[in-house]
Order: structure tokens, then sequence, then C-alpha cells
């Protein structure tokens, strides 16, 4: 490589780490997008092959065709779909994208692999091992990356669990391995070619398994840790057909993800390891306890009009939204009712739980796309000591993430997890559209708290229901 | 393997690590979106394998690589741009 190329590349590698880095604070962030995206633009201008040859200036063929069609083709799809998404959809085609990359590149190593496989010379394990590690993880990702579509699209949002699923799980696992084991030093010839296709398949169903048993409340950790599975792959390619500009990317990629995971799992106070492998909320004795604990109870209805009065007379209201927000695409009516409430001189705030909804920020990105000045939004940390001053907590459509059982009961599967103290407010009102248990299949011990009140319905339909009656009021 | 590209790997895991260590749960979303257009640079190892694809089936698994890249690095920067420009300060 010369070493203009080396000091371009260098220039990619710096503008990336910028680029993220400016991600991560609020002022910057869009900037740190764009100079990701111009990092991006540079590499591509600088693209050589690996034996030196400048991309752009070989003669045109049919594969330049082929490539020219084909980015385009890929331009149109991802425009569509990032412009048309709707916002609370967002998760799905994050997914969808990390998918997307991933399958390109298990190809990618797939067409190195099966070049070398043909050819008579034979391959450095050095180089066999990014390319079956690319394959694997990459493939893994792509169809783990569509089965968290499908699961956030609510299609088999439950948990699919059968005994003995991490036994048969851990066993392909180990045939992949295995296979990957011998193909390190057999990567030539027929034989080769075969195994190699066999890893292949397993690795995509490998893929599916993983995610299937997962439920859909663990889904933003499951595309985090995709997605950061998605980078390694990449890096492993950029060994393979050693692109430096691929390795830094990959890797940043691989690392900063896989710091977001556990900082989210840190969110929830679960190990990684409980959310891969736990199949949560399948059954098992601890929740049936906590429904005991609540026979003969019963909840206490409210309706609009009152809600809208406990609002309106309060000094302090704390909105907690969740995911029914998102499903009920409810974000701009619970703008309007935080500004009438605004108008009336009660104070509102947002208090935002690092997990809430299915994605982390999900709900930030959501109050942001209906104008909520992200300075009225605090995190949960930030609300919790101040909770008991609060008038009234509005709960929007969350569950498991204002259970009191997480402080409550030893027994719950959810003990432990920090929760928003939203019973700790002096009256609580949960929206909700019925008594439909949260992600976590238990019981939510502050529906049945005395403080609390129930405004059944759908959280569009009720909140307008709120906004006329506080505008009248 | 040049264990050049072993060291710039080592080095690159770190600096992954320290450049997110700050960034406020508000942000996830994008920083997971952002991050994930980033490893859309996959699209260049498909541009690389394909430019030298010699089999039919070479180029038709080549080409598949180039659009889901594509798409990923594209859709990825573009969604991500859609979901920033929406994070504003209060206007007084």
């Amino acid at each position: 490589m010369s070493s203009t190329i080396a000091l371009i590349f260098i220039g990619v590698a710096v503008l990336f780490i910028i680029g993220i880095k400016f991600l991560s604070s609020p002022k910057t962030a869009r900037y740190g997008n764009l100079v990701a995206a111009f990092g991006m633009l540079v590499a591509l201008l600088a693209l050589h092959k690996t034996t030196g040859d400048y991309v752009w200036s070989q003669g045109w063929n049919l594969n330049y065709t082929l490539i020219a069609i084909g980015t385009v083709i890929g331009l149109i799809i991802g425009a569509i779909g990032a412009y048309s998404v709707k916002m609370t959809a967002m998760p799905q085609m994050v997914a969808m994208f990390n998918g997307l990359g991933g399958g390109a590149a298990a190809l990618v190593a797939s067409l190195e692999f099966l070049r070398r496989a043909h050819g008579l010379e034979d391959v450095a394990a050095s180089i066999t091992v990014p390319m079956l590690f690319a394959t694997l993880i990459g493939s893994l990702s792509f169809s783990g990356s569509i089965i968290a579509y499908l699961k956030l699209e609510g299609k088999f949002e439950k948990p699919h669990t059968f005994p003995g699923q991490n036994f048969l799980n851990g066993l392909i696992l180990l045939v992949i391995l295995g296979l990957g084991g011998w193909l390190t030093f057999n990567a030539t010839g027929g034989n080769a070619v075969t195994a190699f296709i066999v890893m292949f398949s397993l690795a995509l169903f490998f893929g599916i398994a993983m995610v299937m048993p997962i439920g859909g409340a663990d889904m933003p950790v499951v595309i985090s840790l995709l997605n950061s599975f998605t980078g390694l792959a990449v890096a492993a390619d950029g060994f393979a057909i050693n692109n430096l500009a691929m390795v830094v990317a990959g890797t940043l990629v691989g690392s900063s993800g896989t710091l977001l995971t556990l900082l989210m799992c840190k969110a929830m106070n679960r190990p990684v390891t409980n959310v891969l492998f736990g199949a949560f909320g399948s059954g098992g004795g601890g929740s049936q306890a906590g429904a005991d604990d609540l026979a003969g109870k019963s909840v206490k209805p409210i309706q609009a009009d009152e809600a809208a009065l406990l609002l309106a007379y309060a000094q302090r209201v704390v909105v907690v939204p969740g995911y029914g927000m998102a499903v009920a695409q409810a974000q701009h009516q619970v703008r309007e009712l935080s500004d009438e409430l605004g108008k009336r001189g009660v104070e509102v705030q947002f208090a935002i739980h690092p997990v809430a909804g299915r994605m982390p920020g999900h709900m930030n990105v959501l109050l942001a796309e209906a104008n909520v000045p992200y300075d009225q939004l605090y995190e949960m940390e930030a609300i919790n000591p101040s909770m008991d001053r609060v008038d009234v907590c509005l709960v929007i459509g969350a569950n498991d993430v204002v259970n009191p059982a997480a402080r409550e009961e030893k027994s719950s599967p959810i003990y432990g997890m920090p929760i928003i103290e939203a019973d700790h407010a002096k009256t609580v009102i949960v929206m909700k559209r019925s008594m439909a248990k949260g992600f976590a299949g238990i019981e939510n011990h502050l529906f049945y708290k005395d403080n609390t009140r129930m405004l059944f319905g759908d959280a569009k339909a009720s909140l307008n229901a709120l906004i006329a009656a506080v505008k009248a009021g | 393997m040049d264990t050049n590209v072993l060291f710039i790997f080592i080095l690159a895991v770190f600096v992954g690590f320290e450049v997110i260590s700050k960034v406020p749960s508000m942000l996830h979303t994008p920083l997971m979106s952002g991050t994930n257009a980033i490893h859309g640079i996959i699209l260049f190892g498909g541009i690389l394998v394909l430019a030298d694809a010699a089999t039919p089936l070479a180029r038709v698994l080549g080409f598949v690589a180039v659009v889901f890249g594509s798409a990923n690095v594209f859709g990825g920067f573009m969604v991500t741009d859609r979901m920033l420009q929406m994070f504003k300060k209060k206007k007084k």
C-alpha cells in the first residue's frame, strides 16, 4: 500500500472515531452521523484492491455494471426504508439494515472462501480463520436479525422454547465449530466446499434458534448484540481481503456495540447470559407466587374526566411512557396534553426508563418526533429520588418498568431490576388497553396499589379525551 | 497476516469502548443506528469481490452482497439522520 493511501485510511479511521464520539452527545449527534458518512465516501473513492490496483481505474466490464446496478438498488431500498418507516417502527428498521449488513459480510467471506477453495494453492490459516469467522457470524446475524425484525413486527413475540433447547443449540454450535476447525486446515477441494456449505446453513439456522426463545422485551439487547456481531464479521472480512478501513470500521462497531449491549443489560440488572439463554418469563414458580398475593385484590378504574381533573390541579406531573405509547402512536397527543397542562402552570416531566419500549432511547426518539424538548426528559436515576413529591404519575403503556415487584417480590423474575418508582407518587394513573401482562409475563403489583387508578382504553383515544377535558376544565 | 493489522485491530477495540463510555441512554438508539450504518462499509467488500468475480455464481452472490451492503450503508445513515434531526432543545 502506498503511503498516500495509508494516510487516507488513517483519515477515514479518524472520521469514524470522531463520528461515533459526536454521536454520543445530543448537541453534536447529527454532525457525528454526517462525519461518519463523509468518512465512508472518502473510503469509497480511495478503494483499492488487495493487489494495490485502484478499483475505479480498471477497465469497465460486466462486473462494474453489476456493481453500479447493485449499489443503486441498495440505495433505493435503503432510502425507501429510511424515509417511509414510522418512528415507532425504528427498531425493526435498524434490525433489518443490520441483518442485510450481516448477510453481505457472510457472502463476501463465502465468495473469497470458494474462490480460494477452487484454487491450487494452500490457504494459510491466518486467512481461513477470519473468512470462516465472518461467514459464521455474518449469517448468524442475518437470520437472527430477521427473526428479531419479525418479533418486533408482532409475529411470534412470545419466547418459543422446548425442553433441551439450550442443549440442542449447544450441539449445533459444537458441530459448527468442529466443521470450522476442520476447514481451517483443509480449505481447498470439493470436500471443503461441501463442509463449508453445511457450516453456512447451520450458522443460518443457529441464528434463528438463538433468537426464537428470547422474548420481545429483550429485543433491544439482541439487536445491539447482533449489531456488534455484524461489526466483527465485517472486521474479519477486512482481515481476509486485506482492507484496513473495513478492519477499523468493523472493530469500532464491534467493540462499541458490545459495550452498549452490556450497558443495556446493566440497566435491566441482568447478566447478558441470562438474556440469551434464560428464556425470560417462560413460566417458573416465582410469578405464580406473586399472583397469589394479589388474589382478592382488585384494580380501581377511573374515567377520563376525573383523571383530567387530577392532572389539571396537580403541581407536578411525571409522565412514564412505554411501548404502549409507541403502539398507539400517541406521542403527539402526549405532547399536546403536556402543553395544555403547562399552560395551566402544571410542571410536566417525562421519566424515561433505560429499557422502556423496544430499544434503548426508543421513547426519546418518539417524544423528540413529537417536539417534546429533550430538557424535559429525565433519566430514571435523576427522577426517582423526587418521585414522592409528585402529585400525579401518568403511566402510558409502560408495564414492567414500573412494577414494584422488582423491589418487593424476591421470587419475581424481574426482582432487582431498577424501576421508575411510580408508586411513590401521590396518585398514579395507569393508561392501559387491558389487564394483559407485560413482556415479562407477570402481574404488575402497581395496578393493585391503593393510590393507583386504571384508565382503560386505547392510549390515543384516552389521551384525546383527557386533552378535551383539560381544555374544557 | 500482517501483525500490523492485528495491532490496529486491538487498538480499535479499545477506542470503540472508550468513545461511547459516556453516552446518555437517550442517544442509545441513534448510536446503535449510526454504528449500524458504519458497518455498512461491507459494501466495499462486496464491490471488491464482485469486481474480481469470474463465474456466474460468484457474480450472483457478489451482486446480492453489494445490494445488501448498499442498503445497509445508505439506509443506515439516512435513518439515523432522520432520527437525529428531531432532537431539539426547547425554543424560547
